[in-house]
C-alpha cells in the first residue's frame, strides 16, 4: 500500500526517519511526508516544486532556500481558529494530519488569474502605483485603494479565536549565546569556563547548524562539544527557540516553540522568553546568497545550500539533474551531495576564472565538469527549470550552450547575519576582500555600563570557515551582482533580487535614476526588502545593484537599518496569558459575588467592575435604573462605594500637606467632620475630588475616585518624597482594607438603626457632613454622613473581609423599608439631578474648578497650594471660559452627551463655531423630564437664553440655559 | 508524546487566609529597634525579611515595614506597635483585609513566577522580600519552605489565582526540551 | 526596555517596574512666580541627545521616586541617585565625566546649589 514518494531519496537525510510516514493535506491533494520532514521537504519528495506566487507580478515560485531565509514558500497552515496564514514551509515541521493551503492565487496554484499582472510587469515598474493613482485625488479614497487594497496583502487572517496557549517567561543569563552551531557552541564552552551563567539559544530543532551537512565528521564534532556543554551546570541549552530581537539594556527576546501545530499535546503553543542577557554572543551564521541572472525566479533555481540541505538533511531530491552556478568554493559541496546521491550533476558553472581549491579539484575528480569564468544568460521554463542557457560571466550573454535540468544551485557568497548586531545599534563595516558587511567591533551596541554588550563570532562575525579542523582551503570568492556582467536591460529586467515582492535589477536602476540615492529611499520606493522575508536575501545584492547605479563603493551606500523581529512573532505570544479572563486583572469588591448572584448587569470603572443596575425578571437595565432611583429617593437604597480611594495621611505636617493638595482648606477641618475637597494638577485642571474625614488630630481619611486611588497615592508620594521631602507625613492607601456601603434614601437611618451597635445615628448626634466609629451588627464600623444623591445617606465602611456580611444584613432586616440595591447609573443620574459635578464627565483635563462653580471650594486665604499659580494664567481668569449650567431641553427630548452647542458663524474649516457642550445628561424619573449639565461660555450670566444643539440628523434640538440644581434645590431632603 | 505527557502541575497553587498584616511607616533609624521590639522580630536589613515561623517583618521601603502574623495576634501587635511609636512620627495601621495570598509550592514553583514575574525566580534568596508584579499587579513575593508565598491585592485574588494556575500548567515547565 | 537601580532599595528594576517622571530638578515656581517662570516650569523641557536627568519611581517594587543620569543616545545609565538633591551629587558628576570628558554640569543660574 505505501509507496515511496518520486523524488525521497532511499539514502540520506539525518533529519528524518522513513520508519514513521506523515500523511498530510495541500490544497486538497492527500500526500505523504515522513517524521522530521519541513513542509518544504516533505512537498518537494512529492515533486511539489510550485509553492507559490509572488507578490506583485503572481509568477510562479518554488522554494529557494531551507531556512529562515525562504521568501517564497508560504502557506496558510490549519483551519478554523488555528488558521495562520505566511507560515514558511522551510522552517515548518511536518505534523501528522496537517492541512497546507497555497495562498496569493486564483483560482488556484497552478493557473492564477493574478499572473496576468506578470504579462504586464513592464508597466508596472517601480513606484508604479505611487505615480499612477494620485490624481484625481478622490478616486484615491474611493477607487484606486479599495482595489488595490483587495489585491494586496499576503494570505488571510484567521476569523476565529485561536483556541491555543501560548505564555511568556523571564530568562536572566551572564551570556546568552545565539546560534548553536559550532561557533555558538564552541563560544559557549569558553564563556562557561570563564565563569558566569550562559543560555545557547538555537533557532532549529537540531544542534550544529550548518556544520553536521557540510564537513566530515561535523556531527562527531557537535556532539562532543554538546557533551561537554551539557555536563556543565551554569549552562543551559534551548533548542526552537529564536532570537527575534535584541532591545535596550540586553533584553533580548527569544520565542520557544513547544507544540506548534501539535494541539494534542495541551501545552502551551509558543513561549516568548524574555530575557535579560549580561554579554549577548551572536553566532548567527551566514546566509547564501542568491545570483542575479536572468529569470533567476523560475521554480528549481535554489540556493545551493538549500539543494544539499534537502539532499543531505531530508533525503529529498529537489530534482534528478542539478546544474551549480557559484562565485566561490563553498557550492562545489552541493555538487558533490547531489552526485553522492546518484543525481546527475552536468556542469559546473563558475564565474571565477580560476578553480582549483580542495573543493573543486574534488568535484572534478569526481567526473564533474566546471566551466570557469562561465555564467549563466537565461533560465528557461515557466513552472519549473527546464534547461539553462550559457555564456562568458564577462559578456554580455551571448549564449553558449543550453544544458537541460531541472534545478540550477546557486551561491553569490554568503552574507553574514548581522541583525542582532544591528537591532540595538552595532554598526558595520564593508569587508572588500570577502564582500560582505560584518559587525565592526570597534562600535559594537552598548549597555548600561556603556560597553559593548554583544560580541559577533564564526561565520556571523564573517568567519565563513569556522569549523576548524573540520575546514578545508578554499579560494576567494568573487563578487558578482549581476549575471553576466555586462547583461543588458533585457536580461536584467528579469533578474530578480527581492523574490517575494518582485524587485528586481531594473527596478533598482530605475530608482537611482529617478534620484531615490538613499538606501532607504530606495527600499521604500521599490519595496525591497521589505516582504515577509525582510530582505534577508536581497538586501546586499539589492545595494550592490544600487551603489552600482549611483557609481559609488557599498559602503558609500550601506545598508538599510536592521529592525527587529528577525522572524514574524505571532501576536498570541505577545499577548500570551493576556486574554479570556486573564486579559486584565478584574478587581472584584467583597459583595462582587452577592452582585453577580443577584444578577448585576456591571460596568468597567478602571479594573474594576461595578454593578451598573440590577435588573430584575424581564426588566431592561433602563427600566431597572428608573426603579432603583424611586426606591432611593422614596425609601432606601445601597450602593457598593468599596471602589472608592481611602488614602490615609497622618503626621505633624499633614494638614499642611493637604492645604497644598486640595484647593480648600483642609487642616482646620475639625476632628470628627468631612468636607469635600478637589484637587488639581500643577495645570490648574481638577483631577480629583473626593470627602476628607479628619480621624484624629494628625490622621486624615482622603477619599478618592473609583479611578483615581492608585493614581493619587502616587500623586501624594511625588510631592512627599520629591518636593517637601522634609515634611512629616505617612500616606498608606487603604482603598482595599475597607468595603464601604452607601445607604441612602429617606429610610437610610431607619435601615441602619434595625441593626445593633453603638452608634449613635441621631441629626444631633452626627449630622451632615461628620463621621463616626463604632460597632454596628458586631462589626467595627466608621459611618461617614455625606451624600451624593442629595438624601439622607451615610457611607458606612468596614474591613473588607466583613463587608458582603454588612450588606447581607442591611437587605436582610431592611427588607420591609423596601431597601433596595443600587447601580452607579442611579447614582450618576441623582448626582445630575442634584447639579453634583463628576469627575471625568464634567472635567476632561482642560477644566478648572472655577469653571464648575466650585469657587467655594476654593480657598481665597492660602498663599499656595498646587494648580492656584496656574488658575491665575490669563486663560483662566477669561470670562469667556465655558463655565457648568444646567441644560433644559426644549422638546422634553434627552440631550445626548457631549452634543455642541453652535454659535454665529463659521471657523477658517468651515465647521460651525461652538459654544458649549453637554457634559451629562439623563431622564429624571423623579422630575419626570430630562436633566442635563454642559459648559456654556460665560453659561452662569446667561440665565434662560437658548441653545441650538444639531444633531447629525440634521434636527436641531434646543436647550435652556438654567440652574444645575435640578432637584430639591434648599437642600431639605439631606436630613431625611 | 501524549502518554509519556506529565499531569501534574508544575505547583500547587494554594489561597491562604488567615494572616494579620501590619503595615508600619517611620524612621526606621530612630525607631528601627523599638519597632522590632513591639513586633517581637528583628530589624530585617534592605530588602530582607525576619521570621521566628509563625510572624514575619519584612522591609518594605526605606522607611516601610510590613509585618505578617496570625490573624488573632493582629490586634495585639497593633497595639504593641502603636506603643513603639508613641513619641515618633510614625504610622501602623492594618492592612489584612487589603491583601490576598497564595502560597506556590512544588518543585517546578520557580517556574510558574518566571512565567509572570520579571525576576530571576530560581536565584531569589531565602529570607529576601520582592516587590514586584505578577502579569499586570502588583505582588511581593518571597521564599517558604517548598515554594514561594505570594501576596497581592484582595480586589486581585482571582486574577492572581487564574494566572498562577495558568502558569503551573502541566508539562508546560521550563527545563528545556 | 531599560534597566535602573533604584538606590532606595537596591533593586535593578526592569523598566515595566517602573514609571517614568520625566525631567529632574526641575524647580517649583509658586504663586509669587512671573509668567515667564511659570511658563518654563510648566511646560519647558529639554530635550538632549546626551546626558540627561530624570525622576523614575520604583511604582512595583518600594514605591520610592528616584533620579537617573543616563545618555538619551547610548541609553548608558550613568547613575541613580536619590530624589531628594538639587542637583547631581559629585559621584554621579565624576561618572558621567569619565564617560563624557566633553560633558560639563550647567546647573548654574536656575538650579540652586545647596
Amino acid at each position: 500500500m505505501t509507496h515511496t514518494p518520486p523524488f525521497r531519496l532511499s539514502m540520506q537525510g539525518r533529519r528524518i526517519d522513513r520508519a514513521y510516514p506523515q500523511a498530510f493535506r495541500f490544497d486538497g491533494r492527500h500526500l505523504r511526508g515522513v517524521q522530521g520532514d519541513s513542509l518544504a521537504s516533505a512537498l518537494l519528495a512529492n515533486g511539489q516544486m510550485l509553492m507559490g506566487r509572488s507578490f506583485k507580478y503572481h509568477r510562479p515560485r518554488g522554494p529557494l532556500a531551507s531556512g529562515a531565509e525562504e521568501p517564497n514558500a508560504l502557506f496558510g497552515l490549519g483551519q478554523g481558529g488555528r488558521f495562520e496564514p505566511n507560515q514558511r514551509a522551510t522552517t515548518t515541521a511536518l505534523v501528522p494530519g496537517m492541512i497546507l493551503r497555497s495562498q496569493n492565487c486564483w483560482p488556484s496554484l497552478d493557473s492564477d488569474i493574478g499572473a496576468i499582472n506578470g504579462a504586464l510587469s513592464p508597466v508596472l515598474p517601480a513606484g508604479f502605483y505611487y505615480k499612477t493613482f494620485i490624481h484625481p485625488r478622490p478616486f484615491w479614497k474611493h477607487l484606486f485603494e479599495p482595489i488595490i487594497r483587495r489585491s494586496a496583502g499576503l494570505g488571510a487572517a484567521p476569523t476565529d479565536p485561536d483556541p491555543d496557549r501560548y505564555e511568556q517567561a523571564y530568562g536572566f543569563a551572564d551570556t546568552v549565546v545565539v546560534g548553536g552551531g559550532i561557533a555558538g557552541l564552541t563560544a559557549a564552552r569558553e564563556a562557561a569556563k570563564a565563569g558566569g551563567t550562559v543560555l545557547v539559544l538555537e533557532q532549529d530543532s537540531h544542534w550544529g547548524g550548518r556544520t553536521p551537512t557540510d564537513h566530515a565528521g561535523g556531527q562527531a564534532a557537535i556532539d562532543a562539544l554538546l557533551a561537554d556543554l551539557r555536563a556543565r551546570d551554569t549552562v543551559t541549552l534551548r533548542r526552537a527557540t529564536m532570537a527575534t530581537g535584541l532591545y535596550d539594556h540586553g533584553y533580548l527576546i527569544a520565542r520557544e516553540a513547544l507544540a506548534d501545530h501539535d494541539p494534542n499535546l495541551g501545552l502551551p503553543r509558543q513561549r516568548l522568553w524574555r530575557i535579560r542577557a549580561g554579554h549577548v554572543i551572536a553566532a548567527t551564521g551566514a546566509l547564501e546568497r542568491p545570483l542575479a541572472f536572468a529569470c533567476n525566479d523560475v521554480p528549481g533555481v535554489m540556493l545551493a545550500s538549500a539543494v544539499r540541505d534537502f539532499i543531505a538533511d531530508y533525503g529529498v531530491a529537489p530534482g534528478r539533474r542539478i546544474v551549480v552556478v557559484t562565485t566561490n568554493d563553498d557550492a562545489y559541496r552541493t555538487a558533490l551531495a547531489a552526485r553522492a546521491a546518484g543525481l546527475d550533476v552536468p556542469v559546473i558553472v563558475d564565474a571565477r576564472p580560476v578553480a582549483d581549491g580542495a573543493l573543486p579539484q574534488a568535484a572534478r575528480a569526481a567526473g564533474i565538469t566546471v566551466l570557469t569564468g562561465a555564467g549563466i544568460a537565461k533560465v528557461t521554463g515557466g513552472k519549473h527549470v527546464e534547461a539553462v542557457i550559457l555564456c562568458d560571466q564577462s559578456g554580455e550573454g551571448r549564449p553558449l550552450q543550453t544544458i537541460a535540468c531541472d534545478v540550477v544551485a546557486m551561491s553569490g557568497g554568503w552574507s553574514p547575519v548581522v541583525h542582532l548586531y544591528s537591532h540595538c545599534g552595532g554598526k558595520l563595516l564593508w569587508d572588500e576582500a570577502q564582500s560582505m558587511f560584518r559587525p565592526d567591533p570597534d562600535r559594537p551596541p552598548l549597555g548600561a555600563d556603556g560597553k559593548g554588550n554583544v560580541t559577533a563570532t564564526g561565520a556571523a562575525n564573517g568567519d565563513l570557515r569556522c569549523a576548524g579542523a573540520l575546514e578545508r582551503p578554499e579560494g576567494a570568492t568573487l563578487p558578482v551582482w549581476v549575471m553576466p556582467a555586462r547583461a543588458p536591460y533585457k536580461l536584467r529586467a528579469k533578474m530578480w533580487l527581492d523574490f517575494q515582492n518582485d524587485v528586481k535589477v531594473t527596478d533598482v536602476e530605475l530608482a537611482a535614476r529617478e534620484g531615490y540615492a538613499s538606501v532607504e529611499h530606495t527600499k521604500r520606493y521599490t519595496t525591497l526588502g521589505m516582504a515577509t522575508d525582510q530582505g534577508k536575501l536581497s538586501n546586499i545584492n539589492g545595494l550592490a545593484v544600487l551603489s552600482k547605479a549611483l557609481n559609488q563603493p557599498i559602503q558609500a551606500t550601506g545598508t538599510t537599518t536592521f529592525r527587529p523581529p528577525y522572524t514574524p512573532l505571532t501576536l498570541a505570544t505577545i499577548a500570551a496569558e493576556a486574554k479570556g479572563d486573564a486579559f486584565q486583572p478584574l478587581r472584584k469588591t467583597p459583595m462582587h459575588g452577592w452582585h453577580q448572584a443577584q444578577g448585576a448587569s456591571f460596568e468597567p470603572v478602571g479594573l474594576w467592575r461595578r454593578p451598573y443596575a440590577y435588573p430584575r425578571g424581564a426588566e431592561d437595565r433602563h427600566a431597572a435604573v428608573t426603579r432603583e432611583i424611586l426606591a432611593v429617593r422614596g425609601g432606601v437604597g445601597t450602593l457598593d462605594a468599596s471602589t472608592l480611594g481611602k488614602i490615609l495621611v497622618k503626621g505633624p505636617d499633614a494638614g499642611r500637606f493637604l492645604d497644598m493638595l486640595y484647593t480648600n482648606m483642609m487642616s482646620t477641618l475639625p476632628v470628627g467632620k468631612c468636607r469635600y475637597g478637589l484637587m488639581c494638577s500643577e495645570n490648574g485642571f481638577l483631577m480629583d475630588d473626593g470627602v476628607v474625614a479628619r480621624l484624629s488630630d494628625d490622621s486624615w481619611l482622603c477619599h478618592t475616585t473609583t479611578g483615581g486611588a492608585d493614581r493619587i497615592h502616587g500623586h501624594m508620594e511625588d510631592w512627599l518624597q520629591c518636593e517637601w521631602g522634609d515634611w512629616k507625613v505617612w500616606t498608606a492607601n487603604l482603598t482595599e482594607q475597607y468595603a464601604q456601603i452607601a445607604v441612602a434614601g429617606p429610610k437610610a437611618r431607619a435601615a441602619l438603626e434595625r441593626l445593633p451597635g453603638t452608634i449613635d445615628l441621631s441629626p444631633g448626634a452626627l449630622p451632615f457632613m461628620a463621621w463616626t466609629g463604632g460597632e454596628i451588627a458586631g462589626i467595627p464600623a466608621r459611618v461617614f454622613r455625606i451624600s451624593f444623591s442629595g438624601e439622607l445617606s451615610f457611607e458606612v465602611a468596614v474591613p473588607a473581609s466583613r463587608g458582603l456580611e454588612l450588606w447581607d444584613r442591611l437587605h436582610a432586616t431592611g427588607q420591609d423599608l423596601g431597601i433596595t440595591p443600587y447601580g452607579t447609573e442611579a447614582m450618576h443620574v441623582m448626582r445630575a439631578e442634584k447639579g453634583f459635578i463628576m469627575i471625568g464627565d464634567e472635567t476632561d483635563g482642560t477644566v478648572i474648578p472655577q469653571d464648575l462653580g466650585l469657587d467655594w471650594a476654593i480657598s481665597k486665604k492660602k498663599a499656595d497650594y498646587i494648580g492656584k499659580r496656574a488658575q491665575a494664567r490669563s486663560h483662566m481668569t477669561d470670562p469667556e471660559r465655558w463655565k457648568l449650567v444646567g441644560l433644559e431641553s426644549l422638546s422634553g427630548k434627552v440631550l445626548p452627551d457631549g452634543a455642541y452647542a453652535v454659535a454665529p458663524g463659521h471657523n477658517p474649516n468651515g465647521q460651525r463655531h461652538t459654544q458649549g457642550r453637554v457634559t451629562s445628561s439623563y431622564h429624571s424619573p423623579v422630575l419626570d423630564r430630562p436633566v442635563a449639565m454642559g459648559l456654556v461660555r460665560r453659561g452662569p450670566d446667561r440665565m434662560g437664553e437658548v441653545l441650538d444643539f444639531p444633531m447629525p440628523s440634521g434636527e436641531v434640538m434646543q436647550a435652556r440655559i438654567v440652574d444645575p440644581v435640578f432637584y430639591d434645590s434648599e437642600g431639605s431632603r439631606l436630613n431625611g | 508524546m501524549a502518554d509519556t505527557q506529565d499531569l501534574t502541575p508544575l505547583a500547587l497553587i494554594t489561597p491562604v487566609t488567615g494572616f494579620g498584616m501590619i503595615t508600619i511607616r517611620a524612621d526606621l533609624d530612630r525607631a528601627g529597634e523599638a519597632l522590632a521590639e513591639g513586633a517581637g522580630l528583628a530589624l530585617p536589613d534592605r530588602t530582607g525579611l525576619t521570621t521566628d515561623g509563625s510572624r514575619m517583618l519584612a522591609w518594605m521601603s526605606p522607611d516601610e515595614l510590613l509585618l505578617v502574623l496570625p490573624l488573632a495576634e493582629r490586634n495585639e501587635a497593633l497595639h504593641a506597635l502603636t506603643q513603639a511609636l508613641m513619641g515618633e512620627h510614625g504610622l501602623a495601621v492594618d492592612v489584612s483585609d487589603a491583601r490576598a495570598v497564595f502560597d506556590v509550592t512544588g518543585p517546578r514553583a520557580a517556574d510558574v513566577i518566571a512565567k509572570l514575574a520579571p525576576v530571576d525566580a530560581a536565584m531569589l534568596p531565602e529570607g529576601h522580600l520582592r516587590r514586584t508584579r505578577l502579569a499586570q499587579t502588583a505582588a511581593a513575593i518571597w521564599r517558604i519552605p517548598g515554594g514561594f508565598r505570594v501576596t497581592g491585592f484582595r480586589s486581585t485574588a482571582d486574577y492572581l489565582q487564574l494566572i498562577l494556575t495558568n502558569a503551573a500548567l502541566p508539562g508546560s515547565g521550563l527545563a528545556p526540551r | 526596555m531599560l534597566t535602573l537601580t533604584c538606590p532606595c532599595c537596591g533593586i535593578r528594576a526592569e523598566e515595566t517596574e517602573l514609571h517614568p517622571g520625566g525631567e529632574a530638578h526641575l524647580v517649583r515656581i509658586g504663586p509669587e512666580g512671573d509668567d515667564a517662570a511659570f511658563e518654563s516650569y510648566l511646560f519647558a523641557r529639554r530635550n538632549v541627545k546626551g546626558v540627561h536627568f530624570e525622576r523614575w519611581r520604583h511604582a512595583y517594587g518600594c514605591g520610592k521616586w528616584f533620579l537617573a543620569a543616563r545618555c538619551t543616545a547610548t541609553l548608558q545609565v550613568f547613575g541613580t541617585y536619590s530624589a531628594q538633591t538639587t542637583h547631581p551629587p559629585a559621584e554621579i558628576v565624576d561618572a558621567i565625566r569619565a564617560a563624557r570628558p566633553d560633558w560639563t554640569p550647567d546647573w548654574t543660574s536656575d538650579w540652586t546649589t545647596p
